[in-house]
């Protein structure tokens, strides 16, 4: 096109004082940035092309680059912003439809940051996780009502099936296709290591990744691809995927130039198709056929897996909970508007779905008032960021949390949201043999276990100061929150008092 | 006895090993003030075709050929690692003539130059190593 | 075990490096003619060019060499005879040494071909040792006045020459041969290196002789003649094996060796210069007079001496040379097929015959020729390799990947 109505939107700065032309960051850029200009014997960048991933800036040796928003500007209007414009020019260069990565980066309130945590003071102890017994693991599953004994009083075993967590952190599902192989091993490493679990995501597990299997989450989505018996009964427990954060009620798609032959293998789909998982499952128009489903698994795997539920948090998700629960569901898990996707439609990402917080809060709520909050675990994810979310969604209910983009940022990710392009040069998002072999997984595991490890480590801190010792007494136990500069309802909602009440 | 080793799966052609390599024996307190400007001489050099990539330096063979046919005595077995004395050598070449992995190479003084796993200079330890963003190249025991 | 090494050269060391690689305590003694502590004889050309000293040359081995090793040296006596069934040499000075295990390592001394009139020439010398060289460096003196003619454009005789270049007013290099360097390079690279060194003033006199001397005239077969103050007799040498024929070894032109380095006499081996090889790049029986090769033997000979079970079956002619700032790496044997790749700065010959590399020549760019080297020595399948790379430039990445995994993942002998 002879006029690009688009300015970059990010600008290379080069210290040339300290650039010795090493030529690493030309090299590890896959959106070819950077090139070598013999004439004037210096390094020179396209800045058009930059996604701000920040490959070059980690490599360059002498620190002489940065990536900085280009403070170029369009007139300055609260309405019509920059990027509101952007994105007419974009939509009217090409008559596509805005796709975009990760989750929804929009200014919507986080409550989690409006949340505060208590602690110990005077009257109640407080606990010194280094000297005392400090317990976060946890189980999820569906606990028994009551003590059974048999006639001659010995205990009837009743317990449905458990996944042992010993942390309260699962990797969540991601599908081999929509990250590396390498991003995969590296996830399936750390979960055996830190004793949780990963999540396939709807792509079929790869046939190295069997090993792995007592530390996965075999996952069942509308496309069903590569779901086969050795695969169900490959996994530790079973998760149907109804809905994601990131796009709820829409399906998937991986385009056919990302199903390479592994891929295809794994999947069982030809090489090279694309991979369309529909909006909604095509055999679940009810809560009665989720039933159907739900057992069909179980039945499949002979009662030995839980089978987990993902929905998206959407309006009225404490009614949907509510069905899911009465599904056979061992575990639900709901997942929040800002969690991350490789690629969604991008007013879908933005503009459809509810915070997790408040989901999670009537969820936990609604399945309280109805006496079945022991029929079900609960999961929650859609950007648990930090161990205080964690916390926080504990103390709101959940009884574990899902991580998907923390654990990618662990792994190298940026955050440049551009998966889509599978250009990804951190060897996350992409399929490209030479751009996925820059992750090695036994870097990526333990960045992974340091990273969770960590979140341990601070959610003990935190506990210890509340006076409490085990995930079991801080679940549920909103007391321990307090709202900041929230609304009545919003309070109301999250079931918590305001600061100072 | 620790010494680099290399997996090429992990090698991504960066080719960060041979400045940081470069920059370990330049006695330069900086990389920049060691490498702006300059054309680069490493001990350790990638070789690179079609998306293969992988990093060559000394292996420190326990029965190194180089020594056994320096006419100079220059190269020596020092703690295991091979050693060059470049007042020693002459530059012969018999040592480029004799290394299965052409690990050896000329120097712009004259003498030969070589990975001495950095243990004559400041770093103590190998900079390549610590330079790999992919642990292509590692320093261990094996 | 008493051990005993006649010859302190490449060879003495490392047979005495062998031993002590397998028995830390048995005695050795080296007893030797010349009367240094032990220096790398290529270096005498080096010595004169100035890129050592005699200083540096002598630490060829560290100083406490010999004590390190547990060495008894005898240094500046000559052994005489051997005596098998005694299991002893007999010195000149009458002394006696017993021995178990026995190395000859005596190496090889120069040819002179009788040539009318040499013994009028008063200064003269050969090419061989720290003396010739001394000797040399005295004859050419101080004020680069001098002429000298060098009989030989073998290594020796262009070794000689290039140490002596920049210090002499006239420099003459005479061979019989059509070409310098007959026994290395074939005739393209030999006129290449040629032309380099003529450029650097030396002049040839090829496929002519010195007919006969007058004390500062050769007089040559061609006719004409050529006027100088020193010269340099380079020939060729010729393996010193008195001592092992006198003690029964079985002797061709040099030493016969087994591959453990032992001779056909018990208890007795050899090493070294003076020895006959296998080079099984041509696959037949040669002297291949090279420090790398002496010291392979040497070791090999001193581990079977302590007892060990080693052998050295690897030997091939090879060379590493620079003549006046052109260096030349060659290895192998020239008989098979032939790629050749050349440009003005540089040459390239391989030759394979029955899917191995046999042989190969570099001139000018020599980066990585031991990658070629190792494939004659381990006589590498070429259908097992990508030799359109290895053809490009000697480079791992003609191995197959599981091949490089060995090599630079695993601990290497």
């Amino acid at each position: 096109m002879a006029i690009d109505f688009l300015y970059p939107q990010y600008e290379v700065v080069r210290n040339y004082d300290r650039c010795i032309a090493c030529r690493a960051c030309e090299r590890q850029c896959a959106n070819e940035v950077h090139f070598y200009d013999p004439e004037f014997q210096k390094m020179m960048a396209d800045e058009s092309k930059c996604v701000a991933c920040h490959r070059c800036v980690s490599l360059c040796p002498t620190r002489a680059l940065k990536i900085v928003k280009t403070d170029h500007t369009f007139k300055a209007n609260a309405n019509w912003t920059g990027k509101a414009i952007s994105e007419v020019y974009r939509q009217a260069g090409t008559g596509g439809v805005l796709l975009s990565s990760m989750g929804n980066p929009e200014p919507y309130p986080i409550y989690w940051d409006k949340m505060l945590i208590n602690a110990s003071q005077v009257t109640n102890p407080s606990i010194d996780p280094l000297r005392e017994p400090m317990e976060t693991r946890t189980f999820l599953g569906k606990k028994p009502g009551k003590v059974e004994r048999d006639r001659d009083g010995r205990l009837v075993p009743n317990l449905s099936p458990q996944l042992e967590l010993n942390v309260p952190v699962m990797f969540s599902a991601m599908s081999y296709g929509s990250i590396s192989y390498n991003a995969h091993a590296s996830l399936a490493r750390a979960a055996c290591a830190l004793g949780t679990y990963y999540n396939t995501g709807e792509g079929g597990l790869h046939q190295d990744f069997y090993q792995y299997g007592p530390h996965t989450i075999v996952q069942v989505a509308s496309g069903r691809f590569g779901v086969h018996k050795e695969y169900l009964e490959a996994g530790a427990a079973i998760e149907i995927k109804m809905g994601q954060g990131a796009k709820p009620g829409i399906g998937g798609h991986l385009p056919g130039h990302k199903v390479g032959p592994d891929i295809s293998r794994t999947r069982m789909i030809p090489e090279g198709t694309d991979a369309i998982s529909p909006a909604p499952h095509h055999d679940i128009y009810s809560i009665e056929d989720l039933r159907q489903l739900v057992f069909s698994l179980k039945e499949a795997t002979a009662y030995k897996k839980p089978v987990m539920v993902k929905i998206a948090a959407v309006h009225n998700v404490a009614a949907i909970a509510s069905g899911v629960a009465r599904s056979g569901a061992d575990i639900i898990c709901i997942d929040g508007y800002r969690g991350g996707t490789g690629a969604a439609p991008t007013r879908i990402r933005d503009n459809v779905g509810i915070p997790i917080e408040l989901a999670l809060a009537a969820v936990d709520q609604r399945l309280r008032d109805e006496g079945i909050r022991d029929q079900v675990s609960v999961v929650v994810g859609g950007s648990i960021r930090n161990s205080a979310d964690l916390l926080k969604a504990i103390a709101l209910g959940a009884d574990a949390c899902y991580i998907a983009t923390a654990a990618l940022l662990a792994l190298g990710c940026h955050l440049c949201r551009s998966c889509q392009t599978g250009k990804c040069n951190w060897g996350i998002a992409t399929q490209r043999p030479e751009l996925v072999k820059r992750l090695n997984p036994e870097i990526g595991a333990q960045r992974l276990i340091n990273l969770v490890t960590a979140w341990d480590h601070e959610l003990k801190e935190m506990m210890g100061g509340m006076g409490i010792n085990s995930i079991e007494a801080l679940r549920g136990n909103r007391l321990m929150l307090r709202g900041i500069g929230l609304t009545q309802k919003e309070l109301d909602i999250l079931g918590i008092k305001h600061a100072g009440e | 006895m620790k010494r680099i080793y290399v997996n090429e799966k992990w090698c991504l052609g960066c080719h960060l090993c041979e400045y940081y390599c470069a920059f370990a024996n330049s006695g330069k307190s900086s990389m920049v003030k060691a490498l702006k400007d300059h054309k680069i001489a490493p001990r350790i050099r990638i070789e690179e075709r079609d998306g293969i990539s992988f990093a060559v330096n000394c292996r420190h063979c326990t029965d190194p050929l180089c020594v056994k046919g320096c006419i100079s005595g220059a190269l020596t077995i020092v703690d295991g690692a091979v050693q060059i004395d470049s007042d020693k050598c002459v530059g012969c070449y018999t040592c480029i003539l004799s290394c299965p992995y052409g690990a050896l190479s000329t120097s712009n003084e004259g003498a030969i130059q070589k990975c001495e796993l950095c243990m004559k200079n400041a770093f103590g330890q190998p900079l390549c190593v610590q330079g790999c963003p992919n642990k292509a190249i590692v320093y261990e025991e094996r | 075990m008493n051990y005993v090494i006649i010859g302190n050269g490449t060879a003495a060391v490392g047979t005495i490096e062998g031993i002590r690689a397998v028995d830390r305590e048995g005695p050795i003694t080296v007893i030797s003619e010349e009367p240094y502590h032990v220096y790398g004889r290529p270096l005498i050309s080096y010595l004169l060019l100035g890129k050592t000293t005699e200083e540096k040359m002598l630490q060829y081995r560290p100083a406490d060499f010999y004590e390190k090793n547990g060495v008894k040296t005898l240094l500046g006596r000559r052994a005489l005879k051997v005596d098998p069934t005694a299991k002893a040499v007999h010195l000149e000075d009458g002394a006696s040494v017993p021995y178990d295990r026995l190395c000859i390592c005596t190496g090889s001394r120069p040819f002179v071909p009788p040539m009318e009139g040499l013994d009028a020439v008063e200064d003269k010398t050969s090419f061989m040792t720290l003396d010739d060289a001394k000797h040399l460096d005295a004859m050419l003196g101080e004020h680069n006045d001098k002429r000298v003619l060098i009989i030989g454009a073998g290594l020796i005789g262009l070794k000689c020459a290039e140490g002596i270049y920049q210090r002499v007013r006239e420099l003459t290099v005479i061979d019989l041969a059509p070409r310098i360097l007959p026994n290395v390079l074939t005739e393209a690279p030999a006129s290449i290196l040629q032309k380099h060194i003529e450029s650097k003033g030396v002049r040839f006199l090829l496929g002519d002789s010195v007919q006969r001397f007058a004390p500062h005239t050769a007089h040559l077969q061609s006719g004409g003649a050529v006027d100088f103050d020193v010269l340099v007799v380079a020939v060729g040498v010729r393996p010193n094996t008195e001592l092992a024929a006198g003690a029964g070894c079985e002797v061709e032109r040099g030493i016969l060796t087994d591959a453990r380095s032992a001779t056909t006499v018990p208890d007795i081996y050899a090493a070294g210069d003076c020895t006959v090889s296998h080079d099984i790049a041509a696959d037949t029986d040669r002297i291949l007079a090279i420090l790398p090769n002496a010291y392979m033997q040497g070791e090999t000979a001193g581990r079977c001496m302590a007892g060990d079970d080693a052998v050295f079956d690897k030997a091939i002619p090879m060379n590493a040379s620079g003549f006046m700032g052109l260096h030349m790496i060659t290895a192998g044997s020239y008989d098979g097929e032939t790629y050749l790749e050349q440009d003005e700065a540089h040459y390239k010959l391989l030759v394979t015959r029955d899917n191995r590399l046999v042989g190969f020549i570099m001139i000018g760019d020599v980066d990585r020729a031991g990658i070629y080297t190792s494939l004659i020595r381990d006589r590498v399948p070429l259908d097992s390799i990508d030799f359109d790379l290895i053809r490009e430039k000697p480079q791992l990445m003609a191995f197959s990947r599981a091949e490089r995994a060995k090599k630079l993942g695993g601990i290497h002998g």
